[in-house]
């Protein structure tokens, strides 16, 4: 613009072009949950952003404190609802290896198992946002239809739909019900082709893949250092996944690919989710032969000692966001006397300036999406 | 003191009316006519009943006064009819939106058409809230105008040479010049409304309108160009001698189709109210009925996109070897829901484009297919095809 007749650059020193702050939540379409989203502009063009977590806070890791062990399953679902067997398995995973026991095979399988079931349902609710941020509510409707699928095996097997209070320490609270393996396998049969029907909404449409193709790169080291994980990460080209790399329950007893791109944009961090997606049909399918292979009476729980011994623990597992861990202070009472939660989103929200920033504040939604904010998890 | 049957003039002529203010034959006035020969002739003969010998009743029933009453009448049938049609429109797509999504749609009553009479209840009832800062009176005016001007130009358009309100010679462009005030009025209203996401939402409805609003136009003269006129009378009747304008000039239907979709303001070129990022962008700050009858003046706004679609490119209310036929509204209005399904299919089909792409595509893309359609029909008509 030098050679412009007109003189930018000093029209806008006298016009005090002011860049303005929007504060996208906490009660915003986009904010999946309350957490708040500041962003500076200049015209469209983000300039800076802020993420504010912290609405939800309810002192979760101080409310354990005072609870006796398995007390705390419960309250373990309700740190994500969109995928509450995880973290109730990670607790359970944690307080075992404070024990020091060891669960029957059964009982891994089936909590592998559920573990990839909610895995889907927590995809399927991010696709579902995705396709609300990119202003398609048939993306929504389609993968909550295909969510409520995977809900309805959380009910064969356990009775609940959401917070399903599980898992146990040592092991899992009842044995596969009659039929699950059939419902399960017709459950993932159908979801595979379901699945190719959204993707070919998304993909084909030439809207859909240009507000997201080419947006918001993170490149491997960048995502690496600011500690990025889970699909988001393996979408900018980190080959690491916890299933696989540092194997838990009996992830390394089933095969199946860790999905990895290494283009680093939106695009790609969406493409991983989907792909993982699939995986998960695999891990399913394998998962519920070796269940039905260990046969009917095989045992599904151990009895455990109520009282902890004094020393530390942690586990650490690949929930659908990234790596959540739990560390375990234990002082030889039947209360733990410090638990402290990894939040993958915690980490991965702080990454929300390096997204948006360049972008049009129409692609902030649709960049954001990609991280799958739970604020239950986030917040604790 | 008279008979009643003196009074009432059955099947009078209007148009033999000294006052009679069209050039042509209008249905709606003649029903007003009749209507107020019947309801001012029972007037009139009650008055005469009273006091006979006045004056008053010869009066209600001269030529000068029945004109102006037939006209109060024949607005509000206007009106009504067009109202009543946008309602259609508004269930058609919920009906057809939910089939697509895997879901019902509306079901409240009439298989899902009382859900609009519900809808205006709720938003009818619900507090006329006014946030303290906005300025009151350019809050008010803007968003009375966005709704007034859409309202005028949905009963302006012509359901047939014989349902019209005008009929001037530069009717179709009148009709879109009306049709693009809207946005000046957003853009206002955002400014308005002392709120960032609205500012940012009537910023794009001006962005959006200088992306569509040339191409458009531009198509619109091509079609008045191979009719040779600008009456919508004449662009239709042109259509049925030869043959409907989307057979020469399939390119323009389709540009005309998408630019009509971003002057509706519709997904996938509804970004000045994207929910996503701007909450409700430029209606954010309105409550209440005021939000309702925004939403229901969208939906007008996509009526008559249709309806200029019909007009333009399928023939108006004629049928091919038929013409005109017994009732030619219910033809035009069936046409006009045909286009509004499409409308539906893109919108369940699509996302939101982001604004500068809006503006690559409008520049790059249909003025450069809209000129092309020009060019083609240039060639056409020297060529003596046409």
């Amino acid at each position: 613009m030098s050679d412009s007749i007109v003189p930018v650059k000093e029209i806008e020193e006298k016009m005090d072009t002011d860049k303005m702050w929007v504060i996208m939540g906490p009660q915003h379409p986009f904010s999946h949950g309350l957490w708040t989203l500041k962003v500076q502009l200049d015209g469209e063009i983000v300039t800076d952003a802020e993420p504010i977590v912290g609405y939800l806070h309810r002192g979760w890791e101080k409310e354990t404190e005072s609870r006796e062990y398995p007390k705390i399953i419960p309250m373990a679902d309700r740190l994500c609802y969109c995928a509450s067997m995880t973290y109730t398995h990670l607790y359970c995973m944690t307080v075992e290896k404070a024990l020091g026991i060891d669960i029957p095979e059964k009982a891994k399988y089936i909590r592998m198992v559920a573990d990839e079931v909610c895995r889907i349902q927590s995809h399927l609710m991010w696709l579902a946002a995705v396709g609300t941020d990119l202003g398609s509510y048939t993306v929504f409707l389609w993968s909550m239809r295909e969510r409520e699928f995977f809900l309805d095996l959380n009910v064969k097997l356990c009775g609940a739909r959401m917070t399903t209070n599980y898992p146990r320490i040592g092991g899992v609270r009842n044995d596969t019900t009659e039929l699950f393996d059939r419902d399960i396998l017709r459950a993932v049969d159908r979801f595979e082709k379901a699945l190719w029907d959204i993707i070919a909404l998304i993909d084909d449409s030439s809207i859909f893949v240009s507000r997201m193709k080419g947006i918001s790169f993170i490149n491997r080291e960048t995502a690496a250092n600011i500690g990025l994980t889970g699909p988001a990460m393996r979408g900018c080209g980190v080959d690491f996944d916890i299933r696989r790399d540092d194997p838990y329950d009996n992830y390394d007893k089933v095969d199946f690919e860790v999905p990895v791109l290494k283009a680093g944009d939106s695009y790609s961090r969406y493409m991983i989710r989907i792909e993982e997606m699939f995986q998960s049909c695999e891990i399913i399918r394998q998962g519920v032969a070796k269940i039905k292979a260990l046969g009917k009476n095989a045992p599904y729980r151990v009895k455990t000692p109520s009282k902890v011994p004094a020393g530390t623990a942690f586990a650490r597992l690949e929930d659908p966001r990234g790596e959540s861990l739990m560390y375990l202070v234990a002082d030889g009472t039947d209360r733990p006397y410090r638990l402290k939660v990894r939040s993958p989103i915690f980490t991965n929200v702080s990454s929300a300036r390096l997204q948006s920033v360049g972008v049009r504040i129409a692609d902030v939604p649709a960049v954001l999406a990609q991280i799958d904010m739970c604020l239950g998890e986030t917040d604790r | 003191m008279g008979e009643l049957l003196d009074w009432i003039n059955f099947g009078s002529d209007p148009m033999a009316n000294a006052y009679y203010p069209f050039d042509s034959y209008n249905l709606p006035f003649d029903i007003g006519y009749q209507l107020w020969e019947i309801l001012g002739g029972t007037i009139a003969w009650l008055i005469d009943l009273i006091f006979p010998g006045n004056s008053v009743s010869t009066w209600l029933m001269c030529d000068a006064v029945s004109t102006l009453l037939a006209l109060v009448v024949f607005m509000l049938l206007i009106f009504l009819v067009a109202f009543v049609s946008t309602l259609i429109v508004l269930w058609e797509e919920r009906k057809c939106l939910g089939r697509m999504m895997d879901r019902r749609g509306t079901m409240v009553g009439m298989k899902g058409f009382l859900q609009c009479v519900a809808d205006g209840l709720k938003t009818f009832q619900k507090e006329n809230v006014v946030p303290a800062k906005v300025d009151k009176m350019t809050y008010m005016w803007t968003v009375s105008l966005v709704i007034g001007v859409s309202v005028l130009v949905l009963c302006m358009v012509p359901l047939s040479s014989r349902w019209f309100v005008v009929d001037y010679d530069t009717g179709l462009l009148i009709i879109m010049a009306f049709f693009a005030l809207a946005p000046f009025f957003i853009l206002v209203s955002g400014w308005a409304q002392n709120n960032k996401y609205s500012l940012i939402g009537g910023m794009r409805a001006a962005e959006l309108m200088i992306s569509y609003e040339v191409p458009m136009l531009i198509l619109i003269c091509t079609t008045a160009l191979m009719a040779g006129s600008f009456n919508i009378n004449d662009i239709v009747y042109a259509q049925a001698d030869s043959v409907w304008y989307i057979v020469p000039q399939i390119l323009g239907a389709i540009t005309f189709f998408t630019c009509a979709v971003a002057e509706a303001e519709r997904v996938p070129f509804d970004i000045a109210e994207a929910e996503a990022e701007l909450v409700e962008g430029w209606q954010t700050e309105y409550a209440g009925m005021k939000w309702g009858l925004v939403m229901l003046a969208d939906y007008m706004r996509g009526s008559v996109s249709c309806s200029m679609f019909v007009i333009l490119y399928l023939g108006g209310w004629t049928l091919p070897f038929i013409g005109d036929g017994p009732i030619p509204e219910i033809v035009f209005l069936l046409k006009a829901y045909v286009v509004f399904f499409f409308m539906s299919l893109i919108r369940a089909a699509t996302g939101r484009v982001r604004t500068d792409q809006i503006l690559n595509l409008g520049w790059k893309v249909f003025m450069p297919l809209s000129v092309f359609n020009l060019v083609i029909v240039l060639l056409l008509m020297t060529g003596g095809v046409i």
